[in-house]
């Protein structure tokens, strides 16, 4: 079972709060389209992913980065409970979507980078620590359904 | 595979950088040991505390040495032909400590360069980090 930190707790729910979820889950889903290519494979029917501006501009690929981010605010409402939170999702992702999970970390680190790159000097260490560890138990719920 | 618009990019990015050697050096460490902590088992020789003067000092040799291979890049095995023994034959550092401490640097200059920090200069810096750790790893056996 997780254990959260008053602290790691209040960092999540800030980081939350100053996120721009119309922005962060686009930038954060065309950062790791353009930065780790082969995360394309999973959006044959995206359209356009050609180059960068491309997938920037792509809108399919927002929509999705959308739904991404409120996928895990879902986690963050249920921080005591992700594992049962994300069941399905994971079965979605193993067994009909068939993406292979080592991806899972490059779009966390992508969103990490998104954050940093937003809250700059206010994203300190030990912000980054609390993030991190909350993305690490979202990655391993949706993992958890792999056979 | 870096392309020539990535090689350039990765030089000037790393120019811009060697001024601010230390503080971008020593923040990517503390980030590292701070949501890592199992990376300070390397450094039981050092005063690692945020603002101390090794961490400082260590951060700065480390962003020195990759603007050297910022440099250098068609030919890092050379360049870092010491460093690459050194970290083999005395630091024996897993090699999963490398993407750590890759992307603590990454979260450190997207803090610095917010929206400069592009997707295009994140792929660039991130593969040169990967293509010099893997110098720094290549003697490891």
């Amino acid at each position: 079972m997780v254990v959260w930190t008053e602290q790691e707790r209040a960092f999540i729910q800030e980081i939350f709060g100053k996120l721009n979820y119309e922005e962060a889950g686009p930038k954060a889903l065309s950062r790791v389209l353009i930065v780790y290519p082969w995360t394309q494979r999973y959006f044959g029917n995206f359209g356009n992913l050609y180059n960068a501006e491309a997938i920037i501009n792509n809108p399919m690929v927002a929509a999705h980065g959308k739904v991404v981010l409120r996928g895990l605010e879902r986690a963050m409402k249920n921080m005591d409970d992700i594992k049962n939170t994300y069941k399905e999702l994971s079965v979605l992702h193993s067994e009909k979507l068939r993406v292979d999970p080592d991806n899972f970390k490059l779009l966390a680190d992508c969103l990490t980078i998104v954050i940093a790159a937003s809250m700059r000097n206010s994203f300190t260490p030990e912000k980054q620590a609390a993030w991190q560890k909350f993305l690490a138990v979202v990655v391993s719920a949706l993992c958890r359904q792999y056979y | 595979m870096l392309s020539k618009t990535e090689k350039e990019l990765i030089v000037q990015i790393w120019e811009k950088l060697l001024p601010v050697a230390e503080d971008i050096g020593s923040e990517a460490l503390l980030r590292m040991f701070i949501t890592f902590p199992k990376t300070k088992t390397y450094f039981n020789h050092l005063d690692i505390g945020p603002g101390s003067q090794h961490l400082r000092c260590h951060g700065k040799k480390i962003i020195e040495a990759l603007a050297e291979g910022a440099r250098n890049i068609s030919t890092l095995t050379t360049t870092l032909a010491h460093l690459s023994r050194f970290h083999a034959y005395q630091l024996r550092i897993h090699p999963t400590n490398f993407k750590l401490f890759n992307h603590c640097i990454l979260v450190t200059l997207a803090c610095k360069m917010g929206d400069h920090f592009t997707p295009a200069a994140h792929a660039a810096i991130d593969k040169f980090l990967s293509a010099f750790s893997a110098v720094l790893a290549e003697k490891f056996r």
